[in-house]
């Protein structure tokens, strides 16, 4: 039981890790078609180039610690949700070599740009959709491999909910990436963005509170309320923190100086709070997990099937665990390591290989 | 008509996974090349040795990216579309795919930015350390994804228990009897298959009479290469096949199309068309006694024919049997042109003999498709289980509605029909383009002395322009 736990937190650190680092890898591709003047796309694909192929692993990592640790819940999973899985398999083969071949073609360009932007968008909307019907759970007296009972107006909503968050995290990451015109472009829609997300927040949490029972219980019953309510008001203040710093870049990066030394002393002083929009919406996006989490747990698959019942025998849980432990830290630290490798603005010039 | 849910998900895992393995069997061996490459080039400070890292870099990269873009739809498909399949062999083969992710996956993928994009960023060492680390990181992953497979193959170390796999051993699972042989052999055929690409593209550039110094040096390293490997491969095959014959005798006895239930004396068949209704072969020419030779190292051993086991135990024979032959036909010329390219050497017309190169150029694609060959023996013959003697393909499908894994089915074909178009288009468009010029790559290297001093030396450049420039990889 404490074993499975343990992979149940680690699923959801794998959950976390792959929608906050895919996520802003897959919202570039969401706003790209607010970026077409010469060079601007090539910028925001330069951004990401570097670790797109890291930040997907994430989710491969979590479908494997599925199969690993609650192989039930794996193959009910994956199965029951046959067809949304596979589209969003689609959708990220067509965005994932759009990053190579965009930069070696000539003619085809526009058609590794669209592959690239619809593929983001379409592998997002998928996600959401996926965790809208996760939520729902699979109605009673239904045969969940034949129905289409993941389409829902509420998985559509919960879909273009995610589309709007992981677009909020991408506008958030180009303002800490870019300078000049893409930089302050970026600022704009980023506070478009949060409002859009903060409303779509509130629309998916009523209507989950409002048609779940369960989900009601739980928030709303005894003094639930008072400590979960925590949740809701942080998630307002690191809002506010947000906007507050986008507000700041509405005329950022006007670079005047010609002088190398003096622009890096320069970037280095704006970099500490360039940064900070999108630590806030990172702290939302945990926020916003959490209360999930609150909503749904012990359930892997909501109302049938807890981690408890799912877990794989101890052999394997014990097989793996000194692997998580030693490995999990490891990935963090050259993971980061990574980052640091390309800190800084993305330069525009031809870099690497 | 009724469609067939089994067959489609069959069919469909059977292509995704083909398609898939093109490019590991590339990428591992390639991985491999450019970090001898590079280290090379640190040692002997010799830029050819450079150029040449430089150069496959570039089809590196766009290999790599097919692989993992296919990869990651095989880690879904086991639960898609073998749900059952899943559930009852989860609690082995989960564990051994998480490995993979955090052993090798993360790995590869966190050092493969700075391996790709990171030459103006760190310095020589460290540069050549990432790329280290994403040659081992391919290595760990054909370990870990090899295991899991050899285990549904040989599986040993397990217990049932109400219906499903717990492990008992992990050794015993990990190195399970075929998995020595299997992991030595694929690693060895993703090494021969990179070295037939590059010496296929070196001789194609020789015929050109094009970058003549990078092709000479490719050239003549890859058949030094294959002069070790081939042979080895050869051997390790032969060994391997002994523990085929000892696990899964009816596997081998598909190898190499013998029906009767015993028989003494087998020939070696060189052509034959397996018939699965009458239980013989048409048309068979072979050379007596020449199988039990190789089989079991006697002229007369005796070894368990296709009657031993009732029809719906066997698998597609003259699938098997061809895909047998295809690879070692292919690994035979392959030995043969090692020791052609040794004896051209001692001529010293290696890089002038037209009629070599034109064959080596022509080799180019063989190693990938001696890699599929060998994967369909290894599976297809494994039928009708898919744990081997244990669980049968057909009772651990998901059963969806027929009709979606048709669907899903169609695209698969249609968007890897597609991307396999591009991929050879764009292959070919970095190869007419050529390796980078000697300028170039001193230009690049300024950045390696001192990082830094280029980023701020080409910030100076960009501001006189005060342009964005369009990239161009
Ligand atoms: C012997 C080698 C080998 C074999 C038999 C397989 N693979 Fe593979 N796979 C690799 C060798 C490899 C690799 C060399 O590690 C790749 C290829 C290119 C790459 O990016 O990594 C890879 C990539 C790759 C990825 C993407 C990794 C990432 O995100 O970076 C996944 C999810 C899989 N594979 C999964 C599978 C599954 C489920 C297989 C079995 C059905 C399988 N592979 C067979
Ligand atoms: C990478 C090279 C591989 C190739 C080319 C390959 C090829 C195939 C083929 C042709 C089939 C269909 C056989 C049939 O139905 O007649 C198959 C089935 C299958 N293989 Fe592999 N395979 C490979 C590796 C693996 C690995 C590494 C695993 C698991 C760890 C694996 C697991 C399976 C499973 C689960 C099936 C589906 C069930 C079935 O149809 O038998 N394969 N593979
Ligand atoms: C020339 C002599 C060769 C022999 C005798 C040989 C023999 C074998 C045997 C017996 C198997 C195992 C079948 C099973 O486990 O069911 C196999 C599999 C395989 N072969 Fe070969 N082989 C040879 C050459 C090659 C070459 C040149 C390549 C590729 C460049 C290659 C690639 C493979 C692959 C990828 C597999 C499937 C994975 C594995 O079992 O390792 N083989 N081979």
């Amino acid at each position: 039981m404490d074993l499975a736990l343990f992979y149940f937190l680690l699923l959801g650190f794998a959950i976390f890790m792959y929608v906050l680092l895919d996520g802003f890898d897959l919202g570039i591709g969401i706003l790209y078609p607010w970026f077409d003047e010469v060079g601007e796309r090539d910028h925001l694909m330069r951004s990401i180039s570097h670790v797109w192929d890291g930040n997907e692993t994430w989710l491969v990592f979590g479908g494997v610690t599925l199969f690993a640790a609650f192989p039930v819940a794996y193959a009910e999973i994956t199965s029951t949700f046959y067809l949304p899985i596979m589209l969003m398999l689609f959708a990220l083969i067509f965005r994932g070599v759009a990053f190579e071949y965009r930069f070696k073609s000539d003619t085809s360009r526009p058609y590794w740009d669209l592959a690239f932007s619809a593929g983001s968008a379409i592998a997002a909307f998928c996600q959401g959709m996926l965790l809208g019907s996760l939520v729902q759970g699979v109605p009673a007296g239904v045969n969940s491999m034949s129905s289409l009972h993941w389409l829902t107006p509420f998985s559509v909503l919960t879909g273009f909910s995610v589309m709007a968050g992981y677009a909020l995290l991408a506008a958030c990451y180009l303002y800490m990436k870019s300078r000049g015109s893409i930089q302050k472009h970026a600022a704009k829609l980023g506070k478009r963005l949060l409002v859009i997300t903060l409303l779509a927040m509130v629309a998916v949490s009523l209507w989950t509170v409002v048609s779940q029972v369960e989900i009601r219980e739980r928030w709303f019953s005894g003094y639930n309320f008072l400590w979960l309510s925590f949740l809701p008001i942080l998630t307002c203040i690191a809002a506010a923190f947000a906007w507050k710093y986008l507000h700041a870049g509405r005329d950022a990066g006007i670079c005047t100086s010609n002088n190398v030394e003096a622009l890096d002393v320069q970037e280095l002083d704006r970099s500490r709070y360039e940064s900070r929009p999108f630590w806030a919406v990172a702290l939302i996006f945990l926020l916003g997990f959490a209360g999930l989490v609150v909503g749904l747990f012990p359930y892997l698959l909501p109302r049938q099937l807890t981690f408890m019942e799912a877990a794989s025998p101890d052999s394997s849980l014990l097989f793996l665990l000194p692997g998580v432990c030693i490995f999990v830290p490891l990935i963090c630290a050259y993971t980061f390591w990574g980052y640091r490798v390309f800190a800084g603005k993305v330069e525009d010039y031809q870099e690497g290989y | 008509m009724e469609l067939d849910v089994a067959l489609l998900s069959r069919l469909q895992f059977a292509f995704t996974v083909s398609f898939h393995i093109i490019f590991p069997s590339i990428t591992i061996g390639l991985a491999t090349l450019i970090a001898i490459w590079e280290g090379l080039w640190l040692k002997t400070h010799n830029p050819y040795y450079l150029q040449l890292a430089k150069f496959w870099i570039k089809p590196f990269a766009i290999t790599f990216g097919m692989g993992v873009v296919s990869g990651i739809v095989l880690s879904y498909e086991f639960g898609t579309n073998f749900s059952k399949f899943s559930e009852i062999t989860g609690a082995v083969l989960g564990p051994l795919m998480a490995y993979e992710v955090l052993t090798a996956f993360f790995m590869e993928a966190g050092f493969l930015g700075v391996m790709l994009f990171g030459w103006q960023r760190v310095g020589r060492k460290l540069h050549f350390f990432s790329t280290m680390v994403v040659m081992v990181g391919t290595w760990f992953s054909a370990f870990w994804i090899i295991a899991a497979n050899s285990w549904m193959q040989t599986p040993a170390g397990y217990k049932i228990i109400e219906g499903k796999f717990e492990v008992e051993s992990w050794m015993a699972v990990i190195f399970n009897p075929s998995m020595p042989y299997r992991l030595t052999h694929m690693v060895m055929a993703s090494l021969i298959t990179a070295t037939f690409v590059v010496a296929g593209v070196s001789a194609y550039y020789l015929l050109k009479k094009k970058n003549i110094p990078l092709a000479k040096k490719g050239l003549s390293m890859c058949m030094w290469f294959a002069l070790v490997l081939t042979p080895l491969q050869a051997w390790i095959g032969d060994l391997h096949g002994l523990t085929v014959k000892e696990y899964q005798p009816t596997k081998l006895a598909a190898m190499e199309g013998i029906w009767p239930a015993q028989e003494e004396n087998v020939p070696l068949l060189l052509f034959a068309l397996p018939n699965m209704e009458t239980e013989s072969n048409d048309y068979e020419v072979g050379i007596p006694g020449l199988g039990s030779l190789i089989l079991t190292h006697s002229w007369d051993g005796a070894v368990e024919g296709l009657k031993a086991v009732p029809p719906e135990d066997r698998p597609n024979v003259p699938l098997v049997f061809w895909s047998f032959r295809v690879m070692v036909g292919i690994g035979v010329g392959m030995i043969g042109i090692a020791l052609l390219a040794l004896l051209l050497r001692r001529k010293d017309r290696l890089f002038e003999n037209k009629p070599f190169l034109a064959l080596v150029t022509l080799f180019t694609p063989t190693g990938v498709i001696a890699v599929l060959a060998g994967w369909y023996v290894v599976e297809v013959g494994r039928q009708p289980w898919i744990v081997y003697n244990l669980v049968r393909t057909a009772d651990i499908v998901s059963p969806l509605p027929a009709e979606r894994v048709l669907f899903t089915f169609i695209m698969f074909v249609i968007i890897y029909t597609l991307l396999l178009g591009v991929y050879l288009y764009f292959m070919r468009k970095l190869i007419k383009k050529g390796p980078p010029s000697m300028d170039e790559l001193e230009r690049q290297m300024i950045g390696m002395n001192a990082p830094g001093y280029a980023l701020a030396w080409v910030k100076n450049l960009n501001s006189d322009q005060s342009s964005h420039q369009q990239g161009d990889k």
